[in-house]
């Protein structure tokens, strides 16, 4: 199983736990599976359509992942709110 | 004692006090978050906020004290597998029956029947959405005004930028536009009547007399004796017939108050001076409500949801926000005006309650 990584908000959506481990072969199916074990976290990484949030980062072993991202076992997960702002 | 609860750039502020001095800030929640909307129920007494994350996405959230504990409400999404997501809800209305309905983009409403926990989708509001070729504002395809008809919940009406006026008598079972007369001025001639690209800015109904309907439009001030259905101008006599805000004296069907900016291409109030414009014969003729506001060098932006009212008749009390973190309020209709907060962040709502 894959560690999957929250930060901020999302780390209170997951009951408090900062690492979850999590099966799946691709970043949308840990994301699920995440949303699965976590239901508070719906809609928070992942919008209606499957898609991660235009301003959420996730990161498979310190590179830039996306949705159809594969994954494996022993791999680390980080999902992070984008660096943005400037305008507000 | 009046509640002010201000949506903001950053967070939900629940003011407090009298007419005629600052009110206190009692608290503050959603810190950093732009929270586009917050209202108090009616019918429970809960404040219900929504709040768009720039990262996470739009929620709506309940609570029983807005210093509490704020609840995730659930629902409050587009159907699953779609080519759409949920941009950010604009508004949360009281129904005639108890329920709540909210508002926002792209162009859909939402209805809860349980003070705000759960929401459910109007699917065939959505399917026209869905069906039909429905340009946004700029702004976003944004559902901002939703307006029941007191002691009948199953006639609505609700506005869309910029998709016009849509009227349902079946509690949303089925739509039909509402926008005869309405001149959208920044078509083409030719183009003008065919169109269903129709920005209204803000929409509200005269809860004495539900026919009456007013709407701050892009440009053009309407009336409507048909609930809906035909639209007449009453915008000559203001200096700009160009705003967002819109608000109206229950007690008053022929009352109406707006914010006027000085057109789209630059909107800030008119020569530098705050000023609300009335009318209490239907649009007919507008007085200026200054007393008290900035006169010059005040060149604000009042948005959309940022005008509300408390209570009706001569002790209707009236408050807007601006975008320079300034609100105003008044006691006496729009007689006299006062200073309520300033230095806030950037005013996106403005909702008052607690002196019907």
């Amino acid at each position: 199983m894959a560690l999957v990584c929250v930060h901020g908000p999302l780390r209170k959506l997951a009951d408090g736990r900062a690492e979850v481990q999590i099966s799946g072969a691709t970043v949308e199916e840990l994301l699920r599976g995440l949303e699965h074990e976590h239901p508070a976290v719906a809609g928070w990484i992942l919008d209606e359509r499957g898609a991660i949030r235009r301003h959420i980062n996730v990161f498979v072993n310190g590179e830039r992942g996306r949705e159809e991202t594969a994954v494996g076992a022993s791999d680390r997960v980080e999902i992070l709110p984008a660096i943005t702002g400037g305008a507000s | 004692m009046t509640e002010l609860l201000l949506g903001t750039k950053k967070g939900l502020f629940a003011l407090e006090g009298e007419p005629g001095a600052e009110f206190e800030v009692r608290s503050r929640a959603f810190a950093g978050e732009p929270v586009d909307f917050a209202m108090r129920d009616p019918a429970t007494g809960r404040a219900i906020a929504t709040m768009t994350s720039p990262f996470y996405g739009p929620k709506i959230f309940y609570a029983e004290d807005p210093a509490g504990e704020w609840t995730q409400a659930e629902g409050v999404a587009l159907p699953e597998g779609g080519d759409q997501a949920l941009e950010r809800i604009w508004v949360i209305v009281a129904g005639a029956d108890g329920s709540l309905y909210a508002g926002g983009d792209p162009g859909v409403l939402f209805e809860s029947r349980d003070g705000g926990a759960s929401w459910t989708l109007n699917q065939s509001l959505w399917e026209h959405r869905v069906n039909e070729d429905w340009q946004p504002g700029g702004g976003g395809l944004c559902l901002h005004s939703i307006v029941p008809w007191p002691g009948e919940p199953d006639k609505l009406a609700i506005a869309v930028s910029a998709a016009g006026v849509w009227l349902t008598e079946d509690h949303g079972e089925t739509w039909r536009r509402g926008n005869r007369g309405i001149v959208p001025r920044y078509l083409p001639e030719d183009a003008r009547e065919d169109t269903f690209q129709l920005c209204v800015h803000r929409m509200e109904r005269a809860a004495r007399d539900p026919q009456r309907m007013f709407i701050q439009f892009h440009g053009g001030v309407y009336r409507s004796d048909d609930a809906g259905g035909s639209w007449t101008a009453i915008g000559d006599g203001l200096p700009s017939d160009f705003g967002f805000p819109l608000a109206l004296d229950p007690a008053d069907p022929d009352s109406a108050y707006v914010i006027p900016l000085t057109g789209d291409f630059d909107r800030v109030t008119p020569d530098g001076r705050v000023c609300v414009y009335e009318t209490r014969d239907g649009g007919l003729t507008w007085t200026p409500r200054g007393d008290g506001l900035p006169p010059d060098h005040a060149y604000l932006t009042v948005l959309r949801r940022a005008f509300d009212r408390a209570g009706e008749g001569s002790s209707l009390q009236l408050y807007f926000g601006a975008t320079s973190g300034d609100v105003f309020g008044s006691g006496d209709a729009g007689g006299s005006w006062f200073t309520a907060a300033t230095r806030l962040p950037p005013v996106f709502s403005v909702t008052a309650s607690g002196s019907e």
